[in-house]
């Protein structure tokens, strides 16, 4: 682990609250800008990352047990913003 | 600074932080040397985001039912066997998910046939989970339980998801606790292995067409991880194969996918992955969807996974080390795979229920660079089937 | 070396995901529609074709509902909205459903599938959605006699026909 490591972490981190800070102070200084009536193609099923729950889970599985690599397949979120 | 804002943000954070700290006495109890201290944060998250009186809220996931049929047929393993799911909501508030899973394994892949002699099992799982929409935050739970002769897994997993930003951004916390048993034909339950999981993502919605997301996991073993069946070569002998009791990784996953044509849609993923048993890995997919008529869609896809050796693997240790493996799962590979799937829209009434039915394949090639072949002296390679054909339901 | 401490260099990071999430708690979409404001006016055409427009629906209690067929609780709430209807359709209540579909063909067959009575308005150009700066799908106003926006919903829960028929015998009232 090197020091430029460790600069890049603190700055994305620094990022972070940053972003956050401004998002809970500010109250967004930035307006969503894709409304809730404009979701319809985000709402498809082509749009989602993994569509069949036991598909996914096979696959994930013969991953894990064949590969040195584990994590960070999570479902996605996005979706069509109703409610 | 709007005063209203400057208010809510008081008391978010005095809130938060009250959260926080109750939740961090409570962990401190529950000691778990580095990451329980992730723990403690996280639930102080979740207590600290629910109370909010926002104008959206989320949506329950609909009520589904798949059956699968899914095979594995490679390197000398055959795996094969039905998985079922079923999901249901109650009174709008609460959604419930059962699935069961069988995996009925004929083996007689390189390790086994070099070593020992080929044999079959069944492990069978189960698991249960409820999700609970509360404002515009959603709560998962769930337990597993794998079952196999000689292992047993256990999983407790809590998942917490939260709209913000006008509901174009989604945020992804997780944290999953396993236990297994360990054990050996004949020998019986002999030790245990640990796994603490703890995930984050962020989906943002970038335009009307567009979306991206990251995807953070870290992930603590501790505990017998390897195989007691599996032998390493020192010196060209064989000797059991000798893993560290602890193994930390994280993965960071960074993935777009968007309509690029009415009906068309792309998307793109890149993984890196790296832990302390000096393991780096790259994950990197690409694929289409399309639909075709009023019933089909297609998905074409390819991905490539490549990954360098862990610190103690060896295929023919030179050297007496303190770990030494020759699980070919930690040596220097890649796989590529091609893929496809097509699904078939059987009947559809918009708003009542859809019926679908699914095909899916996968070939997966294997290319060792420090794994050979005992039998032939040569560098390890083989391809890989994997298919699935499945039937799933919405109503 | 096998083992690398390294919780001691998270403790930002931690930090930056508890504000992040606590970030959460203080976004609440504002309100563009104030309550007794008047309701801005449109004119839409109905799925036949007629023009409709809401000013010409004063002396009548008026309750837009925006959806589209893509939405899951836009559907559900449909049946409870044409239950509404069918109800208090003869006391000068009126519904009109504002689809904002690009594709009015799907919205048209979606709403004979679930048996709507009501008007339904395409607003593929999303339009009048802008108008009313929409921050929720579903949305539901209720006007008043006069033209007035008495009630605004965002969303929908199982359990709010029951608000909207209390507040629609209570503008019938007026």
């Amino acid at each position: 682990m090197n020091a430029t490591r460790i600069r890049l972490r603190r700055a994305t981190a620094l990022l972070l609250v940053g972003g956050a800070l401004s998002l809970l102070l500010g109250c967004s200084p930035i307006e969503p800008w894709v409304k809730p009536y404009e979701r319809e193609r985000l709402a498809d099923p082509i749009m989602k990352a993994q569509r069949e729950a036991l598909s996914a889970k096979h696959m994930e599985h013969i991953h894990e047990v064949r590969e040195g690599a584990r994590g960070a397949n999570g479902v996605q979120g996005g979706g069509c913003g109703c409610n | 600074m709007p005063t209203a804002c400057r208010g809510v943000a008081v008391a978010a954070t005095s809130r938060l932080l009250g959260a926080l700290r109750l939740a961090g006495r409570h962990a401190a109890l529950a000691a778990r040397a580095r990451w329980a201290r992730w723990v403690a944060p996280l639930a102080g998250l979740i207590g600290g985001a629910l109370p909010s009186a926002p104008a959206a809220a989320m949506t329950l996931p609909e009520d589904t039912g798949e059956a699968i049929y899914h095979l594995y047929d490679g390197g000398g393993v055959t795996a094969q066997g039905p998985a079922l799911l079923v999901r249901k909501s109650l009174y709008d508030k609460v959604s419930l998910t059962g699935t069961y899973y069988v995996d009925m394994v004929s083996n007689a892949s390189i390790d086994v046939v070099t070593q020992a002699s080929p044999f079959k099992e069944t492990r069978n799982e189960y698991s249960v989970g409820a999700d609970y929409a509360y404002r515009d935050a959603l709560l998962s739970v769930s337990y597993s339980n794998s079952d196999e002769p000689d292992y047993k897994a256990q999983g407790l997993s809590i998942d917490a998801s939260q709209e913000v930003f006008g509901s174009m951004t989604t945020i992804k916390l997780g944290f999953t606790r396993g236990k297994d048993d360990v054990g050996k034909k004949g020998e019986g339950f002999f030790d245990y292995a640990k796994h603490w999981r703890y995930r984050l993502g962020l989906t943002q919605i970038l335009t009307p067409t567009w979306l991206m997301s990251v995807n953070f996991e870290a992930v603590s073993d501790e505990g017998f991880l390897g195989s007691p069946y599996r032998a390493a070569q020192v010196f060209g002998t064989l000797v059991p194969e000798r893993n560290p009791r602890t193994r930390s990784s994280r993965a960071v996953k960074f993935g777009a996918i968007g309509e690029i044509m009415p009906r068309t849609s792309l998307h793109a993923d890149y993984r890196y992955f790296w832990d302390t048993w000096d393991i780096k890995a790259h994950t990197f997919e690409v694929g289409g969807s399309r639909y075709v008529g009023e019933s089909f869609l297609f998905d074409a896809y390819l991905r490539y996974y490549k990954q360098s050796k862990a610190l103690f693997y060896y295929d023919n240790a030179p050297v007496e080390t303190l770990y030494v493996s020759r699980n070919r799962q930690l040596s220097t590979f890649n796989d590529i795979a091609p893929g496809v799937r097509v699904t078939y829209q059987y009947k559809q009434v918009p708003g009542k229920y859809d019926i679908k039915g699914h095909l899916n394949y996968e070939y997966q090639r294997y290319s060792f660079s420090d794994f050979t072949d005992i039998r032939t002296g040569q560098l390890y390679s083989y391809g890989a089937h994997v298919l699935q054909l499945l039937v799933t339901a919405t109503f | 070396m096998i083992h690398r401490p390294s919780t001691a260099r998270f403790k930002p990071w931690r930090a930056a995901f508890a504000l992040l999430l606590a970030a959460s708690a203080a976004l609440a979409a504002a309100a563009p529609l104030s309550p007794s404001a008047p309701a801005p006016d449109f004119t839409l055409r109905t799925l036949d074709g007629q023009k409709l427009r809401l000013g010409e629906q004063r002396g009548r209690v008026v309750l837009v509902n925006f959806w589209a067929t893509w939405c899951g609780p836009c559907r559900q709430e449909m049946p409870h909205l044409n239950k509404l209807y069918e109800k208090y359709k003869a006391s000068g209540f009126v519904l009109l459903g504002v689809n904002v579909d690009d594709d009015a063909a799907q919205a048209a067959g979606v709403a004979s599938k679930l048996g709507v009575t009501f008007p339904v308005l395409p607003d593929a150009d999303k339009r009048v959605s802008r108008q009313y700066d929409l921050s929720a799908m579903p949305s539901t106003v209720l006007i008043d006699r006069d033209g007035r926006v008495r009630y605004l919903h965002r969303g929908y829960q199982n359990g709010y026909e029951t608000t909207y028929d209390k507040q629609i015998r209570e503008l019938l009232k007026e």
